[in-house]
């Protein structure tokens, strides 16, 4: 069987575990919570739900388009590599705390990654 | 072939179209982005007809309890009615005023006396219309039993035109148009051992007096604590019967709370500093907030950092006591 990253993760119950953690992280870190505050916060963890199922390569129709035009407000409002860095930090402490496996965090790190250039709209 | 009914129009839906497709294949665009039924852009009220569960998944329990779903997962099986989220008005009946009394020097209670059926629970929210058309939101404080009339809590606010008509101007005898109802601040039964936490201020206080005696009146076990802030003790109402509900209720917990000056009984601090100095971890707690919109935002904030999960707080901010209504 090849199952896939999102199945090997946990599939949407891992999405709805690690949504209330990430975000939590999020808003707790300095570096980046002032772009997450603002929209209500439902809206804005729905949102976040989006970004983990994307990560961990499930059921998503976002075009590398649509991640360029959903961060191109906060690219106006300077975000730039450090803050994209502090996400992926903490989609892996994320991770780690959910007791994911070190391969698959990778994996998913890897996917995130990939969408370094639109997010940033470079 | 299901029909859909959005803004007074009717689309046939085919198979295997999800409500999305069918109303931009009409050339209807609702706002939508993961297409997947996750990121609840898509968000809609289904105010006739049944949504298969499948478009409800992930929502919060409250919002599947009303017949609410997400547009681009949905295929429908029978027609449905269908509108943006809050703004679908499920029944529309007169009411007439039966009760008006001070709650306080600011707080007036209406207790109304609706002539046909009108279902709601406890927390929600109803639109008062007056007879030119003037329109204002007030939360719910009573219980959903027919033999009692339906009680809001109304604050009078400073050139607030329907606040003041409804504390000078209307009377027992009256009569006036009521709908809804709407909003997801209400009691789920299902999990009676959960600890509830409730934090109000001002009128604010209304909603959560109908979550606590409804959550209550269907047996829950775990804690409610209810903390009800305000800067002074005028502003504080219904203080009795909570101390009468929390004796009679080894499980329910009052807190009253003023910003300064505080008398015997009464906590000093803000409500949210006094929730905070009360529970550093909220892990598993249900939370109700209600009140002003900036003491909501910073408590959705605070309860969540402090472990709430976001699935579990329910929050209803008024602007001032009244809810512009949509
Ligand atoms: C690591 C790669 C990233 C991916 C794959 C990603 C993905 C996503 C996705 C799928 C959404 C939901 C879009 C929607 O359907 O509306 C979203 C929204 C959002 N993202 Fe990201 N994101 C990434 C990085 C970041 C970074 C570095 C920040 C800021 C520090 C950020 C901040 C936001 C915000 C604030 C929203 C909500 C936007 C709004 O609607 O106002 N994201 N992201």
């Amino acid at each position: 069987m090849s199952d896939s990253l999102y199945d090997k993760i946990g599939g949407e119950a891992a999405v709805d575990a690690a949504v209330d953690i990430f975000y939590r992280k999020v808003l707790a870190d300095d570096r980046i919570s002032k772009y997450f505050e603002g929209i209500d916060m439902e809206t804005q963890a729905a949102k976040q739900k989006a970004f983990l199922t994307m990560a961990f390569g499930g059921p998503n129709s976002y075009t590398g388009m649509d991640m360029r035009e959903g961060h191109a407000h906060l690219v106006k409002n300077g975000l730039n590599d450090s803050h994209f860095d502090a996400v992926m930090e903490n989609l892996g402490a994320t991770l780690s705390e959910l007791n994911v496996p070190a391969e698959l965090i990778a994996e998913a790190a890897a996917i995130a990654e990939s969408t370094r250039n639109d997010v940033l709209g470079k | 072939m299901p029909k859909i009914t959005y803004e007074g129009k009717q689309f046939d839906c085919e198979e295997d179209q999800t409500v999305l497709d069918c109303l931009a294949r009409h050339g209807v665009t609702y706002p939508s982005s993961c297409q997947n039924g996750i990121c609840q852009t898509c968000l809609m009220h289904a105010t006739e007809g049944t949504v298969p569960a499948v478009a409800q998944k992930g929502l919060k329990e409250t919002l599947k309890l009303q017949n609410y779903f997400l547009a681009c997962t949905c295929k429908p099986t029978e027609d449905l009615v269908v509108s943006e989220p809050g703004t679908g008005v499920t029944q529309r009946v007169v009411a007439q005023v039966v009760g008006k009394k001070p709650l306080n020097h600011d707080i007036m209670r209406f207790q109304l006396a609706p002539d046909d059926e009108f279902e709601f629970r406890s927390g929600q929210f109803l639109h008062l219309k007056r007879d030119d058309g003037l329109v204002r939101s007030y939360s719910i404080a009573s219980l959903p039993d027919s033999d009692t009339p339906i009680e809001i809590h109304v604050r009078r606010m400073d050139n607030g035109e329907m606040t003041t008509w409804l504390h000078d101007t209307l009377k027992v005898g009256d009569a006036v148009e009521i709908q809804g109802p709407v909003g997801e601040c209400f009691y789920v039964p299902g999990n009676p051992e959960q600890n509830i936490l409730l934090i109000g201020t001002g009128s604010g206080l209304g909603p959560l007096w109908g979550i606590v005696r409804d959550a209550l009146k269907q047996g829950h076990t775990g804690r409610i604590h209810l903390f009800h802030g305000n800067y002074d003790i005028n502003g504080l109402y219904l203080m009795d019967e909570l101390k009468q509900l929390a004796r009679d209720n080894p499980n329910f917990l009052y807190t009253p709370c003023v910003d300064s000056h505080a008398p015997e009984g009464v906590e000093e601090g803000r409500v949210d500093a006094v929730v905070s100095r009360t529970y550093s971890d909220l892990k598993d707690w249900k939370v109700f907030i209600c009140g002003h919109a900036n003491m909501v935002d910073n408590m959705k904030r605070k309860t969540f950092l402090a472990g709430a999960s976001l699935q579990n707080i329910y929050a209803d901010s008024f602007v001032d006591s009244s809810k512009e209504a949509a």
